[in-house]
């Protein structure tokens, strides 16, 4: 076959008997259409961007090192004084710190997840984005992989908040299936949350105007959660929104898996993936308009 | 953009079987796209035969990009068709994706991976086999010149390490067609030669198409096989650089052809590029460090 670039053998030729040069031979076949093909092609374009994630992660680990200062703080300072009060009543009269820290390793999450669009107007910026809606990648496909590299990120991230909370501590499950749930539960929130941001990020188009945004829905999305005090608490009006609220879900079905609480395990995962799969249709369908 | 499912192996078969003998590598016919009341690509009739090095002249905002960009799928034509192999871009993204590789203008390599991983990154964005992936990632690499700092992170590479590591990248899907937008723009001279010795070779090792576009006469007048000038959204003059400057008449250089056929010189033209062509050189610039 002549028609190979020159140390890049093709892999298959669609007409192999055929003399002379062809084009053709160098084309890679794409993979059969079945369900289960196209299932496993969007798994492995998910892996794919989960790879580049934990090589990105590998080569530059400083922010998993300034992001831990924010979660630190949440712990050893506002959990502790709060723990010593006893001013938030929490279920079964657990300390209020164990109460805390699930809520804290959600926010982590979110923070990461919720300015993680940014990235891909950083890639649009870059011409990065157009090469890669050239690949044979569909644009839902690209979004889950974008989605679910931010929830690996997150991952990664909330294991430095388990590991503070475990030093300081707070009594977290050591059963590793229900660490394995929590890690998974993570992963799906922060898959969420970064949908919304890539969805903002194809309304708003720009770095700025994302940042800001992103600025003025964090902490009213993190105090209108269960994260910080139980629902029950809250006032009426504040009840009604922490139940439209993902973070809720995603905090509930935590405290569930690490402190044992209880927990409407099924509800908070339907709810999360649900969530997900409106974010991933939304940002898909305005992912045109980024790479303008 | 239509997504419709990627095809199975036996509509890959049929294309290349039934089209062999008479199909060209990209066929243009009435391609129309306007933004607004602006018509940015007016009507295109083009044909790029295979194992040409075509290229696409024009001053800025004369429609190349755009053209460019309905080929490879990222804007659907408003009128008329355009097609890679016989294959609809518009009808089937996903085979046509499959079929090209695509270098953008600005520097798109990922700064923050290395080398090695921004090609295994598009091996792997292409379903290039597990049991493959490494000589092919390894291969391009090596066409390009670029074995020795594939292990390095992008952001210490030169200009023209990046173009030429992007043009890797392209080639790890062993594409039909190659489109090239601007490939040495923003390069110094040595690079500019540099990049445009490995795209030699290149052609001379294989018989890919080559489209690119380019507003460096210089090049296309040592590089292209044919050319097409274009001009306010559509075409003005095709022929080989040759055949273009001598019906112009003796001396004349693409230069002059230039001038002939877009009423003016590349100077004069520059405004439709305008301060966005700008900003983002500058972010890229910014980016790369």
């Amino acid at each position: 076959m002549t028609s190979a670039a020159p140390g890049v053998p093709p892999v298959a030729s669609a007409d192999p008997a055929a003399p002379g040069p062809a084009p053709f031979a160098t084309v890679l076949l794409p993979p059969a259409d079945t369900p289960l093909a196209v299932a496993r092609r969007l798994t492995s374009r998910i892996l794919t961007l989960c790879w580049v994630e934990l090589r990105k992660i590998r080569h530059d680990r400083t922010e998993l090192y300034t992001r831990a200062i924010q979660p630190a703080l949440w712990l050893l300072i506002y959990g502790e004084v709060f723990t010593k009060i006893h001013a938030i009543p929490t279920p079964g009269g657990i300390p209020y710190l164990a109460y805390l820290a699930p809520g804290i390793l959600a926010q982590s999450a979110l923070f990461i997840a919720i300015f993680y669009g940014i990235q891909i107007i950083w890639e649009r910026d870059a011409g990065v984005l157009t090469k890669l809606m050239v690949t044979p990648t569909p644009r839902a496909a690209l979004i889950s992989g974008k989605a679910f590299a931010a929830g690996l990120r997150s991952v990664v991230q909330a294991t430095v908040v388990v590991i503070l909370s475990a030093l300081l501590g707070v009594a977290l499950t050591d059963n590793p299936l229900k660490l394995i749930g929590a890690a998974c539960i993570v992963a799906l929130g922060s898959a969420f949350f970064s949908c919304l941001s890539m969805t903002i990020a194809g309304l708003a188009l720009s770095r700025d105007r994302l940042m800001g945004i992103g600025q003025a829905i964090t902490m009213p999305l993190f105090f209108s959660s269960s994260a910080l005090y139980p629902e029950r608490i809250m006032p009426g009006w504040l009840q009604v929104i922490s139940k439209c609220n993902p973070l809720s879900y995603q905090v509930d079905a935590l405290r569930g898996l690490l402190i044992g609480t209880p927990a409407h395990l099924g509800l908070d995962v339907i709810v999360l993936v649900v969530a997900t799969v409106a974010g991933v249709t939304a940002s898909a369908a305005l992912l045109p308009r980024l790479a303008r | 953009m239509s997504e419709l499912p990627d095809p199975g192996p036996a509509t890959i078969a049929t294309v290349a079987g039934a089209a062999r003998p008479a199909v060209s590598a990209v066929v243009c016919s009435g391609l129309t796209y306007r933004f607004g009341t602006h018509t940015a690509v007016d009507h295109v009739d083009l044909r790029i035969e295979r194992g040409e090095t075509f290229g696409l002249l024009g001053p800025n905002g004369a429609g190349k990009t755009t053209t460019i960009r309905m080929l490879t799928t990222l804007l659907r034509p408003m009128e008329g068709t355009v097609s890679v192999l016989g294959v609809s871009a518009a009808e089937r993204p996903m085979l046509v994706r499959r079929m090209i590789g695509y270098v953008p203008q600005l520097l798109s390599a990922d700064a923050t991976l290395t080398g090695h991983e921004n090609v295994e990154l598009f091996a792997r964005l292409f379903d290039v086999p597990r049991s493959l992936r490494r000589d092919r990632v390894d291969g391009a690499l090596a066409a390009m010149g670029l074995t020795e700092p594939s292990g390095r992170l992008v952001k210490t590479y030169s200009g023209g390490m990046i173009r030429r590591l992007e043009l890797a990248q392209a080639l790890v899907n062993s594409p039909s067609v190659l489109v090239l937008d601007e490939p040495t723009v923003g390069l110094d001279p040595i690079a500019r030669s540099n990049v445009w010795e490995h795209i030699a070779q290149l052609r001379a090792q294989s018989d890919m198409t080559v489209l690119m576009t380019t507003h460096y006469m210089d090049e296309a007048d040592t590089y292209c096989d044919r050319i097409a000038l274009m001009h306010a959204g559509s075409i003005r003059a095709t022929g080989s650089p040759g055949l273009l400057k001598a019906m112009l008449g003796d001396g004349a250089t693409l230069d002059d052809v230039f001038r002939r056929y877009t009423g003016g010189t590349l100077d004069d033209n520059t405004e439709a590029g305008g301060i966005r062509d700008v900003r983002r050189a500058r972010r890229t610039a910014r980016r790369l460090g």
